[in-house]
């Protein structure tokens, strides 16, 4: 048991790193898996409610602004690349680098949310609120306030998901910064890496079914 | 480490004080704090329900106003199933038990472990909260639009049991990662102990089917404070579709209460029939058999909520193919009791009152199952016996089983045998007497969740609220002896049973780590027949 | 320390992450102008969720490293997502084909929420009770009347 450096946080449960490691990246997974699931309860609402009224989703999505979810779209993925790059650097042991990856993954996550806060800002603004506060005249169909009810509820579910990762970064950065991680030991980056990756991952549905709807 | 005095420390003096408690990551301490915990909550969804037979003694309202007999039923499932059921045997038994059945010396996560235990704490203080600040009266199902215009305070009993969902799923993640990754050298996944595969069964579900009750949750308490629309029919919205996300979770969660039961089944069965198990991989298979179907037949809980004539027509169809691993679990374990060696220790007798009121409250979930027939039997007292009948009957006489059989491993004593037995015939006959009355109660045509009834009924339901007075009693019994036992119990052996699993091959109670010496896999968990050969030799 | 089999370290090239950060990018250029410029109904929204999907795999696959890593991540993941199918698909079963006997069931009971019709206040929403118990005498009168008159029947005392 004594041929493990410090370096590789081994609780004593484990028989070595390596097991530690992949216990934890299971965990991580299954912890992802029940992250599916919970968003997954809105995407059945948003399947059931547009194949019930697809002429008030359509008439409703008009007010989405395209080009600003586009641009969140395009903002978001390359925070995925430069998260995917932090963890490559490491791996390598370039430490400063994967801290500058982690920076900008922090600060692209923030610029995805000033810009859904402009988007809420118009729509708080024409009263397009979800349910009852609903007061926008204008869309036809049936229950608009239904569409952004759900609009609200999963690109507000995610928004939180995007606070968390930014929380999560931003301890990352002040343990690099501590010297915490090594190419022998960087797990808890690796686990940011697959979080951020879902958050990801769950927008590049989010996008075309509530912003593209024809 | 090196530990003071290795004869005599184990877990529960070592370390010691409160604190020592309070902050343990050990898998064992917090297994029997979450048995203190779901102890409680048992105690105080028993004396609702003595609250509510009482009330039913007579046809007329005796001492509850209507609504406060809504609150009470609504009270007494909610923390019988979020508080109680959910958690007793995985976070409970499973936790003290699982790590050591498999050689581990802790869970994969041990600090996420307690924090599971305080999440918990903290989620059933919300539930408790709302009890005071206006107890939720809508049944523990929470249906809108009901739910969502009641005045009692559904918000914060929402957060309670979204707070809870986290623990559950924190519970489920810990076990399979450590089933996956902690098991000893040479444990293969053939020579895990059935129990193992019962916990870890559930645990899939409870990753999976949890999540989703967390999301149902969050809309209702949007419903609630925005009017979502999304569930309320003024609002445009369906109903039904909240049925469709609470039971999505909640019918594979009352897989998640009787799976690692049988799982403890498993176990009694073979060790107190001294004979090898019959059906080792069907039965461990019929568990992952289970736990799938389980996603696959939730709308039989709607039958007459107006959802589609096809769909209903489906999930009649997807439930009768749970019968067939629930089958497979009893003809096994019936085919091994078959002669075997039998001693009826208390263990044992709750593992055949299993057996037998199992069969019951699985065979008349065939009769639910059928389409047609819960036409008729939908929301009457037949379901109440039904659910009762493989929770209760089920699930309950498991966990009994499961503590009188671990009773001498946690806690290093051996309860009162003769008084073991006795409060066992209490409870088998008081349970009887309360619910399978209200199978006849059911069929004439008796709804649930009144709180007066025609006078024709009295009868049988004044039967069946003496036999929940005989049934309480029992438990009354157990507490006592229980308690008893601590200080007063004979001191246990090592393997006071005559088991093969790991966990009869440390001390009693076990040491802080589980196992003073690395434990090595010599024969399978249900060997009796060779390893007792060679004993004998 | 990394010599157990399923926890090999890859690391991969830059030029992969780039490259896979591209083709994202482009895919995400053609959802966006097959969206905006095109309309060929309902392929429109396959057409999209293929897309979707194809980003997808590429991120689990390469940024999430499931393409290297042991496959019972890889089981898990798909796990969670035929789940989630068999929750969409079944519940569909059911909101799809509501109205196979009774043509009233096909949709939610109240096809336009009182808000919209000038009878009652936002505000006064809260107070539903008395709007789902009128809601419910509705759906039994109406079912044995003119199904197309559902919403206007709708009154608020």
């Amino acid at each position: 048991m004594s041929n493990h450096s410090p370096s590789t946080n081994l609780q004593s449960h484990f028989a070595d790193a390596a097991q530690q490691a992949d216990a934890a990246k299971l965990g991580m997974w299954l912890f992802l898996v029940t992250e599916i699931l919970l968003f997954g309860g809105l995407f059945v609402a948003y399947a059931i409610y547009r194949a019930w009224y697809p002429e008030m989703f359509f008439n409703a999505h008009e007010y989405l602004d395209i080009t600003l979810g586009a641009t969140n779209t395009v903002v978001l993925i390359t925070s995925s690349v430069t998260m995917a790059l932090a963890i490559r650097s490491i791996q390598l042991d370039k430490k400063k680098q994967c801290m500058n990856y982690l920076i900008i993954t922090v600060v692209l996550a923030c610029v995805f949310l000033v810009i859904k806060y402009f988007e809420y800002e118009h729509k708080f603004h024409l009263g397009q609120l979800p349910g009852k506060f609903y007061t926008f005249e204008g869309i036809e169909g049936t229950n608009p306030h239904i569409f952004f009810s759900i609009y609200f509820a999963m690109t507000g579910l995610h928004g939180f998901h995007v606070i968390g990762g930014i929380g999560f970064i931003t301890w990352l950065i002040t343990r690099v910064k501590r010297n915490a991680f090594s190419s022998a030991y960087y797990t808890p980056v690796e686990m940011a890496g697959l979080y951020w990756h879902l958050v990801d991952l769950i927008w590049i549905f989010l996008f075309p079914l509530l912003y593209l709807i024809s | 480490m090196n530990l003071p005095n290795e004869a005599k420390i184990n877990y529960l003096n070592y370390p010691k004080g409160l604190k020592s408690w309070l902050l343990t990551v050990d898998h064992k301490r917090i297994g029997v704090m979450y048995l203190a915990a779901i102890t409680l909550f048992f105690a105080i969804g028993g004396l609702l329900a003595l609250v509510i037979r009482t009330e039913l003694f007579t046809p007329d309202n005796m001492f509850l106003t209507k609504k406060m007999y809504n609150q009470m039923f609504t009270l007494h499932g909610a923390i019988m199933i979020f508080l109680f059921i959910i958690p007793s045997i995985p976070a409970a038994l499973g936790n003290f038990i699982l790590p050591i059945q498999i050689g581990a010396k802790d869970v994969a996560f041990p600090r996420l472990n307690l924090a599971s235990w305080y999440i918990y704490v903290f989620g059933s203080l919300f539930c408790l909260y709302s009890i005071w600040e206006g107890a939720v009266d809508t049944g523990w199902t929470f249906y809108t639009p009901y739910s969502s215009t009641t005045d009692t305070s559904v918000v914060s009993m929402m957060l309670g049991v979204f707070i809870l969902g986290f623990s559950s799923i924190f519970t489920g993640l810990n076990f399979i990662v450590t089933v996956h990754k902690l098991r000893a050298p040479g444990m293969t996944w053939y020579k895990m102990p059935l129990m193992i595969w019962g916990l870890y069964a559930t645990a899939i579900i409870q990753v999976l089917a949890t999540p989703v009750l967390g999301i149902t949750v969050v809309l209702l308490i949007l419903e609630r404070t925005l009017g979502m629309g999304i569930f309320d029919p003024a609002m445009g919205g369906d109903p039904v579709l909240f049925q469709h996300f609470f039971w999505f979770y909640s019918h594979p969660a009352v897989y998640i209460m009787i799976l690692p039961g049988m799982g403890i089944i498993s176990e009694l069965i073979a060790t107190f029939s001294h004979k090898k198990i019959f059906g080792y991989k069907a039965i461990a298979f019929s568990s992952l058999g289970i736990a799938f179907t389980s996603f696959l037949v939730w709308a039989h809980h709607m039958f007459t909520s107006g959802q589609s004539e096809f769909a209903a027509m489906i999930f009649s169809f997807l439930t009768f193919f749970v019968g067939i691993p629930s089958g497979i679990k009893v003809f096994n374990w019936v085919a091994t009791m078959y002669k075997g060696s039998i001693d009826l220790k208390t263990p044992m007798l709750y593992a055949i009152s299993f057996l037998i009121l199992f069969s019951v409250g699985g065979l008349t979930g065939i009769f639910l199952g059928a389409l047609s027939v819960d036409i008729h039997l939908h929301d009457t007292y037949f379901i109440v016996a039904h659910f009762h009948y493989t929770m209760m009957g089920g699930t309950v006489m498991a966990l009994l089983g499961g503590l009188h059989y671990w009773w001498p491993k946690m806690f290093g004593r051996m309860y009162s045998e003769f008084w073991g037995r006795i409060a066992c015939a209490f409870i088998f006959i008081g349970f009887n007497m309360t619910f399978f009355t209200q199978f006849i109660l059911g069929t004439r045509g008796m709804p649930r969740r009144y709180a007066t009834y025609m006078d024709q009924f009295q009868p049988l339901h004044g039967f069946s609220s003496i036999g929940s007075y005989v049934l309480g009693f029992g438990f009354l019994i157990m507490a006592i002896y229980l308690i008893h036992s601590l200080r007063n119990g004979k001191i246990a052996s090592a393997n006071p049973w005559g088991a093969l699993t790991f966990e009869w091959e440390t001390t009693s109670p076990p040491h802080p780590h589980n196992f003073e010496h690395e434990p090595k896999v010599t024969h399978g968990p249900y060997d009796f027949d060779t390893v007792l050969r060679e004993r004998e030799e | 320390m990394s010599d157990s089999k399923n926890n090999t370290i890859h690391i991969l090239p830059l030029s992969l992450y780039l490259s896979i950060g591209s083709i994202l990018l482009v895919l995400t250029a053609i959802t966006v102008w097959v969206g905006v410029s095109f309309d060929f109904g309902p392929i429109n929204l396959i057409v999209a969720m293929l897309i979707a999907a194809t980003k997808a795999t590429l991120v689990a696959l390469y940024f999430m490293h499931l393409k290297y890593d042991s496959k019972v991540y890889l089981s898990l993941f798909i796990g969670g997502i035929l789940f989630l199918a068999i929750f969409i698909v079944f519940t569909m079963l059911d909101t799809m084909r509501r109205q196979d006997i009774y043509e009233i069931k096909g949709t939610p009971l109240n096809n336009m929420a009182e808000m919209y019709q000038g009878l009652s206040t936002v505000d006064s929403i809260s107070d539903s009770t008395d709007v789902s118990t009128d809601v419910s005498t509705i759906f039994t009168d109406t079912i044995q009347t003119d199904t197309t008159q559902q919403s206007s029947d709708i009154k608020i005392d």
